[in-house]
């Protein structure tokens, strides 16, 4: 047999990736925020997140007011909310399920077992107190699923799908953990400058994109916002850049075409050139003057673009 | 076996059969092994026992080995119980059950060729026409139809009880789609981890090479022309069905797509998927989806799962189901009854494993003899399967017995009466330690050219106390089976 893919797995194995991403991302960003608001700034900046991922209308309906502990129960456990954790894990698994055969029996487990870890979960196990924890051990499973999946899945058409589907995602992230920094960071009214006394604002932007370490050690003395943004857009050698999931998709995008002959993914690589074009393209002392908002918005609406694209070319949506 | 003081001392298996200790009377002649598994067992306490079958449970449900139960409003997954306590098959018994069901095999498919081509069975009187042409699993768009190496069941599970003085028999024919593969696989699996001690240097014939021989059965019935790599695929109704976990299993170990009836299309007459890189032409299905739900072209209008022109597709004989199209008419419970005659007819052989006896209600003798020992006989529907419907005599009320009876007047053909059989037992891990509990066998046949037993097979445990009745539907369990080698 010659070595296809289904097109329903194909569709998949996209998605699995995706939510299993945005459960990370989404954890590493509720710590980062929970640490930083208990210490300074109240409740602001919860309304910051809805807004940049696009809730805030759908939050208001559901809760009276932005409260910590509501926002964390918002996107944590509760199951009403189509972008929780606990409906990515859900929607992670629903996908694993249906490729059982395909993926690693360490894969499935893994993922069952953060999924049965989900369903025990109590609202006091959230607690404030407890929060990082929990956060901390769903990075911890998220990890845990990465490093199982680089080194049990077979690499083959489905590892691409797989990979793609988790470098879109992580794009669509680092762009809104961006924006998310930058709109703060206007709030508060802090410039291009040293970042001195408001240190812990930009560290923990860097935190919540993993990328603080490597960023010291890529600028060790300076600290300062069009340095972090470039960083966070642009740097090919970080692996949450921007730029750096653009080209892994490019690369990947390649193989399909080239190697497992996809003649249909041509049209979306189409619309990932765009992409490359708008990121090479990038002033970033312009962007972080203003604000950054609606380049982020652009490169996510890009994104969206490509992704229905390639569902209309390899994942038998449409035509 | 009386040396055994420990976990095991306090066992009574009664005056049944028990799978680890032989005949109720003592007189079995001891297997070495089976002494050897006992007395490991014995030494064994009873603490770090329930350990163990807690560490495998979570196991169990982490790996997702679990089946679907359905309640009011939502789909829970439940794991089939696993009874650590093996059940032992010697190598002379397996020889046995492995020749009695290659020939059972055999007959049912000779069976099935003449039904849908000559019907010479039924010309010859053998066998009452309305229990073929009446029965609803008959599929009159078969007739004539050619099958590849005249295979209509590749996939068979025939189920064995053993009676009180230690024979097999057989109980019940699974010709359509018969579960509980995966369990045995995994089960041995589950085995291995936890119970390491248990094993060495016990030599168990293998069971993890199914997939290998399924694969192998079902490339050898394919397509004329599909070449030397048919494409395979397994079809399931979906994620939600119960079994949904054991097409998994299957896929995964034949290394074959698990699709879906929307992941398959027909063009020309032929079966294709899709993928990626386009439409694919598939060679083989497995089907796990029931007759009438795949093609609402051919059968039923109303089917989500199937596929529209499939059914054209294997008249043409350019794809293989498995299994074929109508099958269900001969592991129906009362065609199971004329088996032994079958046999006889086709072969010129006697049943290597016998049947229990069997009453057919549609023939006035039968009726009147269940009629008559009502309280006395198991009564089964003939057309349900999963053990619903079975009222057991002797532990019927007076209310249920005369509901029955008014039932087998008002239709005696849709069933059949056996005696009670005294069901083996097999040590169990249950709540008030260890206790003996029925249970059955089902090995698993695959026929390609020729057809091939698991070594092996699906224990089932009653784990209610007393039961008969060993369905997972029906509060059942499932055990390792181990088969000695020579």
């Amino acid at each position: 047999m010659k070595n296809s893919l289904l097109s329903r797995f194909a569709l998949n194995i996209f998605w699995l990736a995706r939510y299993m991403e945005r459960t990370d991302s989404l954890a590493r960003l509720l710590e980062v925020t929970e640490t930083h608001s208990r210490d300074e700034h109240g409740t602001q900046d919860w309304e910051l997140i809805l807004e940049v991922n696009g809730d805030l209308e759908r939050y208001k309906k559901q809760y009276k007011k932005i409260t910590t502990e509501d926002v964390i129960y918002f996107y944590s456990i509760d199951k009403k909310n189509s972008t929780s954790l606990i409906t990515s894990v859900m929607l992670a698994r629903e996908n694993a399920r249906s490729l059982r055969h395909l993926i690693s029996t360490e894969m499935w487990s893994e993922i069952n077992t953060l999924h049965n870890f989900f369903s025990t979960v109590k609202k006091r196990d959230i607690q404030t107190r407890r929060f990082s924890g929990f956060c901390q051990s769903i990075k911890e499973r998220c990890q845990a699923h990465s490093g199982i999946t680089e080194a049990t899945l077979y690499r083959d058409q489905a590892y691409t799908f797989y990979w793609i589907g988790k470098m879109v995602e992580r794009a669509d992230q680092a762009s809104r953990l961006l924006d998310v920094g930058f709109r703060r960071a206007q709030k508060l009214g802090y410039g291009d400058a040293d970042a001195g006394e408001n240190l812990s604002h930009w560290t923990g932007l860097l935190r919540s994109v993993g990328g603080y370490q490597a960023y010291r050690r890529t600028h060790p003395i300076h600290l300062r916002s069009h340095e972090i943004t470039d960083f966070i857009l642009l740097n090919i050698s970080f692996p949450r850049s921007v730029n750096y999931c653009i080209e892994e998709i490019r690369d990947y995008m390649d193989e399909l075409i080239e190697l497992h002959d996809v003649e249909k993914a041509r049209d979306a690589m189409q619309a990932l050139e765009i992409i490359r074009k708008q990121l090479s393209g990038a002033d970033v002392q312009s962007l972080v003057s203003t604000g950054l908002h609606e380049f982020a918005d652009t490169l996510q609406q890009q994104l969206v673009t490509f992704t229905t694209v390639l569902a209309k070319g390899c994942f038998g949506k449409g035509n | 076996m009386n040396s055994l003081k420990g976990l095991l001392g306090a066992y009574d298996q009664g005056e049944f059969y028990c799978e680890l200790m032989g005949l109720p009377d003592n007189s079995s002649v001891p297997s070495r092994t089976l002494e050897t598994i006992n007395r490991r067992l014995d030494k064994m306490s009873l603490k770090a026992l329930r350990r163990r079958a807690e560490a495998s449970e979570k196991e169990l449900y982490n790996l997702g080995i679990t089946f679907t139960v359905y309640t009011d409003s939502q789909a829970i997954d439940r794991i089939l119980p696993f009874d650590v306590l093996p059940r032992v098959i010697t190598a002379q018994d397996f020889d046995k059950i492995e020749r009695g069901v290659q020939q059972r095999v055999k007959a049912i498919n000779t069976f099935l060729k003449d039904i849908y081509h000559d019907q010479k069975i039924l010309k010859d009187g053998l066998i009452p026409k309305e229990l073929v042409f009446g029965n609803e699993n008959y599929c009159k768009q078969m007739e004539g139809v050619h099958i590849p190496e005249d295979t209509y069941v590749h996939i068979c599970g025939i189920d064995l009880v053993r009676d009180v003085d230690g024979s097999f028999k057989i109980l019940e024919d699974n010709a359509r789609t018969p579960s509980g593969v995966s369990y045995v696989v995994e089960n041995r699996h589950l085995m291995l981890r936890t119970f390491p001690d248990f094993l060495k240097g016990v030599g168990i014939r293998r069971v993890s090479d199914y997939g290998l021989h399924l694969y192998k059965a079902l490339a050898e019935v394919a397509p004329k022309g599909a070449g030397p790599n048919p494409a395979v695929v397994l079809l399931s109704p979906g994620v939600y069905n119960s079994a949904y976990f054991e097409h998994v299993f299957l896929a995964r170990e034949m290394g074959v797509p698990l699709v879906e009836g929307g992941d398959l299309v027909t063009e020309d007459d032929k079966v294709y998927m899709k993928t990626t890189a386009g439409l694919e032409q598939v060679d083989v299905i497995y089907r796990r989806i029931g007759d009438d739900f795949l093609d609402p072209k051919a059968f039923r209008k109303d089917s989500m799962l199937g596929v529209p022109g499939l059914f054209q597709a294997y008249r043409k004989g350019n794809v293989t189901l498995a299994n074929a199209i109508g099958t269900g008419v001969a592991d129906d419970k009362a065609i199971y009854a004329y088996m032994p005659r079958i046999i006889k007819y086709y072969l010129d052989e006697d049943a290597i494993l016998d049947n229990v006896e069997t009453n057919i209600c549609g023939e006035k003798e039968g009726l009147d003899f269940t009629l008559d020992n009502l309280d006395k006989l198991v009564v089964k529907p003939v057309g349900e399967a999963g053990g619903y419907g079975v009222m057991v005599g002797p532990r019927a009320t007076k209310k249920e017995l005369a509901q029955r009876r008014q039932e087998l007047l008002d239709d005696p053909a849709n069933y059949i009466s056996q005696p009670v059989i005294g069901l083996s037992v097999c040590p169990t891990l249950v709540k008030e330690g260890i206790e003996p509990r029925h249970v059955d066998l089902r090995p698993f046949a695959v026929t390609g050219k020729n057809t091939w037993v698991l070594p092996g097979g699906l224990t089932r445990v009653a784990l209610n106390k007393g039961s008969l009745i060993v369905n997972s539907s029906q509060g059942g369990g499932s055990k390792d089976t181990w088969v000695l080698e020579k």
